[in-house]
């Protein structure tokens, strides 16, 4: 059986599925899943093709969906996803990340659970909303969200949280404790003078480099950067790049200098690609210099942007980049970024993007 | 969980569309015992295990955008029911 690959939307009216084959020219589009529930973010197991989805509905509430045949059939579970009685409800799970068959959920008002039986039942990590800054977290522009999930791939005690805007969180011991990682992560929004505090950074997104576990970059409110220490220190990888705004940022499957970031035009100025021109940019080099990546991506009038879990890659040879916008459209490359096409569009708000390549 | 002394004290439930499509097999006009909406909700949970996080928050009460009607009333979880009721649960205007 030949390769097939999946790209997942979430979307403001469920999941959508787009597949192709490895040369990835063609799509086919299926959906809407989920029974067109608001999905923050939907991801694929590699190994089983399981696909889960969390999101929430304002009639339903919050609840995480699960597909084991490629999206034909669906269920859902939000059994133990809730805080104690008289705490404050769950509003929508944000966010999943995954090792191996353990399942994270980040939720609203933020928060972290875990699921070992795929997904039919969580857990809440206790530790996360223990912490003594947490009556002090303030709610970024979509709510306080636990919006950025990442795995240490050899150390299962070791997890980064992104909320926002309480800034990166770290536990080293399964969840029990985090320690907040934000050295160097800039509050543009505080007076003068106060603008590094140890948390409360408005982060928007963090993603670790393939086979550099300390390796991590951050699309932050106010500026990107990089971590070679596992997020004690951050470096500002801005220069080079149209602004200091934006949502997604998309590390390489296999090269750890290599990211995808998609600045918009700034935070109070409408948060559309600069100049309405449409453009990824990308760095061989960690973050030392940027090129924008656009042929085939609109030029003119182009006032969408893409969020903070809009942005995927493949793991083909090379590398395809996928970004969904806000206005439902979804660009796609099959070489790393070099040339663009349009492969859907007219689709509900995307929210999210992921991917799978199974192989035959 | 139904209370145990309250036989047949069977109640009629009225459900949305929108919540049977989230339980393959739900009824829309399920007949249950219960004395209050918390114990109608709790039986319609034994039946379709995970209604009761459909319906209701964690706090616990009924969702803001859902509406549970008691003869004509909207109810809350502590509302009693009377044998013979007609309760109706209904999704409230919502959505974007």
């Amino acid at each position: 059986m030949a390769t097939r690959v999946f790209v997942l939307l979430g979307t403001k009216k469920g999941v959508f599925i787009l597949e192709s084959d490895a040369a990835r020219q063609t799509w086919s589009l299926r959906g809407p899943f989920c029974e067109t529930w608001p999905i923050n973010h939907a991801i694929a197991d590699p190994m089983t093709g399981t696909i889960h989805a969390a999101g929430g509905n304002e009639w339903f509430g919050p609840a995480v969906w699960k597909s084991v045949d490629f999206g034909r059939t669906w269920t859902h579970s939000s059994e133990g996803l809730a805080y104690p009685a008289n705490d404050d409800a769950i509003k929508s799970v944000w966010s999943l990340g995954a090792r191996g068959t353990r399942l994270y959920a980040g939720v609203q008002p933020a928060g972290l659970f875990v699921s070992d039986d795929g997904g039919q039942s969580w857990s809440h990590i206790a530790g996360l909303r223990a912490h003594p800054t947490a009556p002090h977290w303030q709610p970024g522009g979509a709510g306080l969200i636990l919006h950025s999930i990442v795995v240490h791939p050899d150390d299962p005690d070791q997890v980064w949280a992104g909320i926002s805007a309480a800034g990166v969180f770290h536990t080293a011991d399964g969840g029990a404790t985090w320690t907040p990682r934000n050295t160097g992560t800039r509050c543009d929004f505080l007076p003068e003078g106060e603008r590094y505090p140890a948390f409360g950074q408005c982060v928007h997104c963090i993603v670790m480099a393939p086979g550099m576990p300390n390796r991590l970059y951050q699309q932050n409110h106010c500026g990107m950067y990089r971590s070679d220490d596992g997020g004690l220190h951050w470096d500002s990888i801005e220069p080079g790049l149209p602004s200091s705004f934006g949502f997604p940022a998309v590390a390489h499957p296999r090269d750890p200098s290599t990211v995808f970031m998609l600045p918009l035009n700034g935070d109070t100025a409408g948060r559309y690609v600069p100049g309405g021109q449409a453009a990824v940019w990308r760095t061989r080099d960690g973050g030392n210099r940027w090129q924008a990546l656009r042929e085939g991506l609109p030029q003119n009038n182009a006032f969408f942007g893409v969020l903070r879990q809009a942005m995927a890659v493949d793991r083909l040879h090379p590398a395809g980049v996928y970004a969904g916008t806000n206005t439902g459209t979804l660009f796609a490359s099959a070489d790393e970024g070099e040339r663009w096409t349009t492969i859907a569009t007219h689709l509900p708000p995307i929210l999210s993007v992921e991917t799978l390549v199974a192989d035959g | 969980m139904g209370r145990p002394d309250i036989g047949d004290a069977r109640i009629m439930v009225v459900l949305p569309a929108a919540l049977m499509r989230l339980f393959p097999g739900c009824e829309r006009q399920p007949a249950v015992a219960a004395a209050t909406v918390g114990e109608m909700v709790d039986a319609l949970d034994v039946r379709w295990p995970g209604m009761r996080d459909r319906l209701c928050d964690s706090r616990p009460r009924v969702r803001a955008h859902i509406n549970i009607f008691v003869d004509g009333e909207r109810a809350t979880l502590e509302t009693p029911l009377r044998p013979g009721a007609e309760v109706f649960v209904m999704t409230a205007i919502s959505g974007g």
